[in-house]
């Protein structure tokens, strides 16, 4: 009897829930495997998506979101050593998780932290309130696992859906991350995860009037260009950092209502 | 392999007898045939001439209980520059309305090429008695539209009384000759097999018809590709049997560029150039003109494009 012959994995892109290959059927090789290599209509149909997304995703509770994030990182628990496989090793791994569990707690904090009462000089009261962006682009950054997730976290857990380009040399472990938000309730099209070659995909994703912000995190040099290419619409443009942690990185992504009450009447 | 003539000795009646005798259409080869037109790439400076002949094609249309004269009036300016950013962008062929908010559409185009198609014969249904289905047609052609989108009616037509769906196309035709062109809607939704398609689309050419179109766009299955397929082979067929040009509509569930560019490259394949013109070809849309308009934007700026940048109608 013959050995058996392992299956192995085609790694695909992560576009509404469904890991499509790229309609172009392009693939580069990174890493010794084949992974797909987005084109621009994949980004254009990733972003359609992640808009139609938006609503339902927003209009869930907060505290579902949060719940949302923790299976998150129940997910990639349970897949720690395929992640680390694939990323620079476990210790990564651990701190990728931690940090979606800190953003997990922050769903249902951020319109007390970041909102406000005003009392105001008149027969009226005023609340600021956060709300998302809209469709948030992301350059993910190295390393290949925690920076992606650093930058994700933030995004969606403040309401927001992302199109997120993974590292273009080590594009695998998003793939991977993008199994456990499959299986993690996380709804179609909120997260969308597209490899590929960062020169040809980050104009596209920079220039499209649908997107309303740029994380520039992973953007190594070019980022005058691309912050020229979103100015068009006013795109919010953000740095984040690999290693950030915190509620203002969430903050980045909100926009501020401010809405009028009268009183006293 | 067609021995017998698509119209036997003319179009004079009785229709009813020989209409069994048309041939029968091959539903498998037209829909490979739609499918394989379908997958035509369209690129760059055709997809751009595709897209400015879409809209100079389009029927731009509001159908519904909650049209006001406002709406018509706000539609009709749409029509008349479709993106006020871009005067390069061209009109509409049409604004196609119910036939009270005529007048209202006609005010607002009068002076520019735009015309006014009004529906009418008890749209979307056809099931009313015919004085007041040809009141109807009397009413929005003095009301001066300048083209009438009828419905047949598709209960005579499935329970075989064709010559009361022919006469009906008749004395509407009688009423618009002259005033108005005269668009013949089929509902092919709701006519079930290619074969009668066929059949109906003769019988409306054979009614006088300046215009065959596929359907009111009321129903969940409205244009497809092979049924508009079918319908430009009667007109390439009637065309070179009796040299009479007959236009061609499609409407309902047209919603993208792409869809209405694998529209055009049917008609192209089908009919050839001649058929590529207003005159001839329209497709009746209402959320279809700002996706060209994306498009056409996209193609431009080479930017992708997002919809509250265009304006609503």
């Amino acid at each position: 009897m013959s050995e058996r012959l392992p299956v192995q994995k085609t790694y695909k892109l992560y576009i509404g829930g469904a890991f499509p290959r790229s309609e172009s059927g392009r693939t580069y090789v990174a890493e010794g495997a084949n992974a797909a290599r987005a084109s621009r209509k994949d980004l254009r149909d990733a972003v359609r998506i992640a808009r139609q997304a938006g609503g339902a995703w927003w209009g869930m509770t907060a505290y579902n979101r949060g719940q949302v994030l923790y299976r998150i990182a129940e997910m990639m628990e349970k897949r720690q050593s395929e992640l680390a496989a694939l990323c620079t090793g476990p210790d990564e791994v651990a701190a990728a998780i931690d940090r979606v569990v800190w953003y997990a707690g922050w769903a249902d904090k951020l319109a007390q932290v970041i909102g406000s009462a005003n009392p105001v000089a008149g027969p009226y009261f005023n609340f600021t309130v956060p709300e998302p962006t809209g469709v948030i682009g992301i350059l993910a950054p190295e390393p290949p696992l925690l920076g992606l997730v650093s930058r994700l976290s933030p995004v969606i857990v403040g309401g927001n859906t992302a199109v997120v380009i993974a590292s273009e040399a080590h594009p695998l472990v998003a793939i991977e991350l993008a199994e456990c938000l499959a299986t993690a309730d996380v709804p179609p099209g909120v997260v969308n995860i597209l490899t590929g070659l960062r020169g040809e995909l980050s104009p596209v994703l920079a220039s499209h009037m649908d997107v309303s912000a740029l994380d520039l995190a992973g953007a190594d040099g070019d980022s005058a260009e691309l912050e020229k290419l979103g100015a068009e619409n006013v795109k919010r443009i953000v740095h984040g950092r690999a290693d950030a942690q915190s509620p203002y990185d969430i903050a980045a992504f909100l926009e501020l209502k401010t809405v009028w009450h009268p009183t006293g009447m | 392999m067609a021995t017998t003539p698509v119209l036997p000795g003319g179009f004079e009646l009785p229709l009813e007898p020989r209409l069994p005798r048309l041939g029968s259409v091959d539903a498998v080869a037209l829909e490979e045939r739609a499918a394989a037109l379908a997958t035509r790439s369209i690129k760059r400076e055709a997809k751009v001439f595709a897209l400015d002949l879409a809209i100079r094609m389009m029927d731009l249309t509001t159908l519904e209980g909650a049209d006001t004269p406002g709406k018509v009036a706000a539609l009709s300016s749409k029509g008349i520059r479709p993106d006020p950013s871009d005067p390069n962008i061209p009109s509409v062929a049409a604004i196609c309305v119910y036939p009270n908010l005529v007048p209202y559409a006609l005010e607002r185009t009068r002076g520019t090429s735009v015309k006014v198609a009004a529906v009418a014969t008890a749209f979307p249904s056809g099931q009313s008695p015919i004085d007041v289905k040809l009141a109807e047609v009397r009413d929005v052609v003095d009301a001066g539209a300048h083209e009438v989108d009828m419905v047949i009616d598709r209960g005579a037509f499935l329970s075989g009384r064709y010559a009361q769906v022919y006469d009906e196309i008749v004395r509407v035709k009688e009423i618009c000759a002259g005033h108005a062109h005269l668009k013949v809607i089929l509902e092919t939704g709701e006519l079930g097999t290619y074969d009668n398609v066929r059949r109906a689309s003769l019988l409306a050419i054979a009614g006088g018809a300046d215009f065959i179109k596929t359907s009111t766009g009321k129903l969940p299955t409205s244009a497809t590709l092979p049924v508009a397929l079918c319908m430009l082979e009667v007109i390439r067929d009637v065309h070179e049997e009796t040299g009479r040009v007959v236009g061609m509509k499609v409407a309902g569930g047209i919603r993208q560029s792409k869809q209405a560019v694998q529209f055009l490259v049917q008609v192209h394949e089908t009919l050839g150039l001649a058929w590529l013109t207003p005159d001839r070809y329209r497709i009746g849309a209402s959320t279809l003109l700002n996706d060209v308009l994306m498009q056409i934007r996209k193609e431009r700026t080479g930017r992708y494009q997002n919809p509250d940048y265009f304006t609503v109608d």
